[in-house]
């Protein structure tokens, strides 16, 4: 049990590569903090300088208050799940989650009364003397956790845990390592690149890019106020429909048509770094629209019609995509994360395709036009030149949307 | 793809034939020595007067009990040295990133390249002066200087195999570096350490060039130096069957050897370590 402290660490390779710039987090004694980010923006690496197997160029790493730059990773007491595991191939699954007390010189009763009890918990009392190699990827990824938790170690290390299993149960030990975090309360650090694993399990989740932090704070908070366009489209799922728009006073002119301003986004773009501008990137969530039809108090947003080009029932829901007649919005970071998504392979289309949730109840049909209204209250207004938010903070983070990240916000540290 | 019959007879066709074509002089060389010194040269393969008399006359005569004593002696501690050593090596070129690692592997290499027989009029002059002509260090010497590059070679072959992170994840676990190569790394290059170990034994026991230049008594002339100068019954016979029955005695064990080993070199006994 301890806090981790990361302070201005920065991993520099000898070629000159900068992995990790000036890194700042604190993670404080038994929270799940999540570092998040497309492929090479160096969480893996910032998490490897955690565990010391990666030297710090710059910085300070702190694990408990004491400095452990220069410790190897045996003297750092954490633990660490590898994204392909690595158990040891010639030892028994006891053995493997035994190997460390075993070097610590720990009695053979209590590796045993250990081995036992971490057994339990992860559903291995089976297996204990079967070797990886005849055992599933969900129980050699357990085996990986049991190795992990035996030790209680001040810190848990997860690179990638669940990235090696196959949907299914990728969502059953999401939820597993969720339970298991919070029974031993140990302070833990997960990298993913997974935003639907980083928004779940997070206390805290910081996302990076291009080896720059971009935002730290709760899984609500980052839905709900992304300081910059990366996080918000990289938060969210559909992610975050950008559009042009220009501020005219209190109207916002939209490909789709012109909105006033409600006053709490008028009152946080006054608070906000960049106010008096007028072109401006509009971000709107899919869950943000809705079915003209369904909505009695159109008063608040924006009311359109257009053509439906797509339909996908899930069942509980539509989602639907529709193209608005306008030029796409450039911008770096935007680029990036299409290409992390391997969207640039998709042939492009002509204007910008917008996606939409709409209720189920929805009577909109694939190919027709249906008029469909967005919750003016819910936008998020960007700088396109930076990339950074227009909005002031709000002050009241209770208003989150109602969708996934439910519950989660509060600890907002702005 | 399942092969069809045609294949599987073309395959079975082919092994026979290397089998033997392999096995031949081996049955040979067993016959050979099981035949009296008269009719050694009779030209039959099944002996008309089957004898151990060969048997009897090489471990009768000193020579060749002490040859086969320096033999065994002189190829394990070889090996033995090689092997440690080049494990050493190995681990520290397929594991870490220092400047004139190409160039060790290129020195290696060229080692190898020496032609034996150009180094072994210098070696020999050298070892008189020095004390070494005749000793077992020096045909060990010699040996690990050709053994080394060779299981260098093999052994970070072998190294490459094994995930990077096993080691990581055992000094999380909190493992020296040299814990991690004794209980994760060393247990899982078994099949190369075991190959390596059979290519080295073989290389050192079978030398001829070395053992016939380097040596002159029985103090450390090795069996391949030692059948060289076998004598006849008398000046006028050869000592077919005495060589022959000598060669037997030193091939059969190793091959034993070799066959039990072979069950170590296990393929696939890293699998279950990482996923993919």
């Amino acid at each position: 049990m301890a806090d981790i402290a990361l302070e201005h660490i920065t991993k520099k390779y000898g070629d000159g590569f900068e992995a990790v710039k000036d890194l700042n987090l604190d993670i404080s004694d038994g929270e799940f903090m999540i570092l998040v980010g497309p492929s090479g923006c160096g969480k893996s690496t910032a998490l490897r300088m955690v565990a010391g197997l990666e030297d710090i160029t710059g910085g300070e790493l702190k694990i408990g208050g004491e400095v452990m730059n220069d410790r190897a990773p045996k003297d750092r007491d954490i633990a660490m799940v590898f994204q392909n595991y690595a158990l040891y191939p010639h030892m028994t699954v006891r053995e493997n989650m035994g190997f460390a007390l075993k070097l610590a010189g720990a009695p053979k009763q209590e590796i045993n009364d250990k081995v036992t009890e971490a057994a339990r918990i992860l559903d291995l009392q089976q297996h204990l003397d079967r070797k990886p190699a005849n055992l599933s990827g969900g129980q050699r990824q357990r085996v990986a956790m049991g190795r992990a938790i035996v030790r209680n170690p001040k810190a848990f290390l997860m690179d990638e845990p669940l990235s090696n299993l196959d949907a299914k149960l990728r969502v059953q030990m999401r939820t597993e390592i969720a339970r298991i975090q919070q029974r031993f309360e140990t302070t833990t650090i997960y990298v993913t690149h997974d935003q639907t694993e980083a928004l779940t399990l997070g206390d805290r989740i910081a996302v990076m890019r291009a080896g720059v932090l971009q935002q730290v704070g709760a899984p609500g908070e980052l839905y709900a106020h992304p300081d910059n366009l990366f996080v918000a489209g990289f938060i969210g799922s559909p992610s975050m429909n950008f559009l042009p728009g220009e501020i005219d006073g209190d109207t916002l002119k939209l490909p789709l048509g012109d909105v006033q301003m409600p006053g709490s986004v008028r009152q946080r773009l006054s608070s906000g770094p960049g106010g008096g501008r007028n072109g401006v990137i509009v971000g709107m969530r899919p869950e943000d629209f809705e079915d003209a039809q369904l909505v009695p108090d159109r008063g608040r947003g924006i009311t359109f019609t257009t053509n439906i080009d797509v339909l996908e029932s899930m069942g509980s829901e539509f989602y639907v995509y529709f193209n608005v007649g306008t030029e796409k919005v450039a911008s770096r970071e935007l680029e990036e994360l299409a290409n992390d998504a391997g969207a640039a392979e998709l042939p492009t289309q002509e204007g910008s395709q917008v996606t939409a949730r709409l209720e189920a109840a929805s009577r909109v049909r694939q190919g027709q036009d249906a008029e469909l209204w967005f919750n003016a209250e819910h936008i998020h207004l960007f700088d396109p030149e930076n990339g950074k938010t227009l909005l002031g903070g709000d002050g009241h983070v209770d208003e989150a949307p109602s969708s996934p990240p439910q519950g989660l916000a509060g600890s907002d540290d702005t | 793809m399942k092969p069809t019959a045609q294949q599987k007879f073309g395959w079975s066709g082919a092994f026979a034939v290397i089998i033997v074509v392999s096995l031949v002089p081996v049955f040979w060389l067993i016959m050979l020595s099981l035949k009296t010194p008269a009719s050694a040269t009779d030209g039959a393969f099944i002996p008309h007067h089957w004898t151990l008399s060969n048997y009897h006359d090489i471990f009768s005569a000193g020579l060749f009990t002490s040859a086969l004593r320096n033999s065994i002696g002189i190829a394990l501690i070889s090996t033995a040295l090689a092997v440690v050593i080049a494990s050493s090596a190995a681990y520290a070129i397929a594991r870490l990133d220092f400047p004139g690692k190409r160039a060790i592997l290129a020195v290696a290499l060229g080692v190898t390249m020496f032609p034996q027989i150009s180094l072994v009029g210098p070696l020999y002059n050298l070892w008189r002066q020095i004390g070494l002509f005749d000793t077992w260090p020096g045909l060990i010497i010699p040996y690990l200087t050709f053994a080394l590059p060779l299981s260098i070679y093999t052994l970070s072959a072998f190294f490459r195999e094994i995930p990077w992170e096993l080691e990581q994840a055992a000094e999380v676990d909190g493992a020296t570096p040299f814990q991690a190569f004794m209980k994760i790394i060393a247990p899982l290059a078994t099949p190369g350490l075991v190959t390596t170990f059979i290519i080295v034994f073989l290389l050192c026991w079978n030398d001829f060039i070395f053992a016939i230049s380097l040596t002159s008594s029985n103090a450390a002339q090795t069996v391949p130096a030692a059948l060289a100068q076998f004598p006849g019954a008398s000046q006028f016979t050869q000592p077919i069957g005495d060589i022959a029955a000598a060669a037997v005695v030193v091939t059969i064990p190793v091959m034993i050897i070799v066959i039990l080993f072979q069950r170590r070199i296990v393929s696939g006994l890293t699998a279950g370590a990482v996923k993919g």
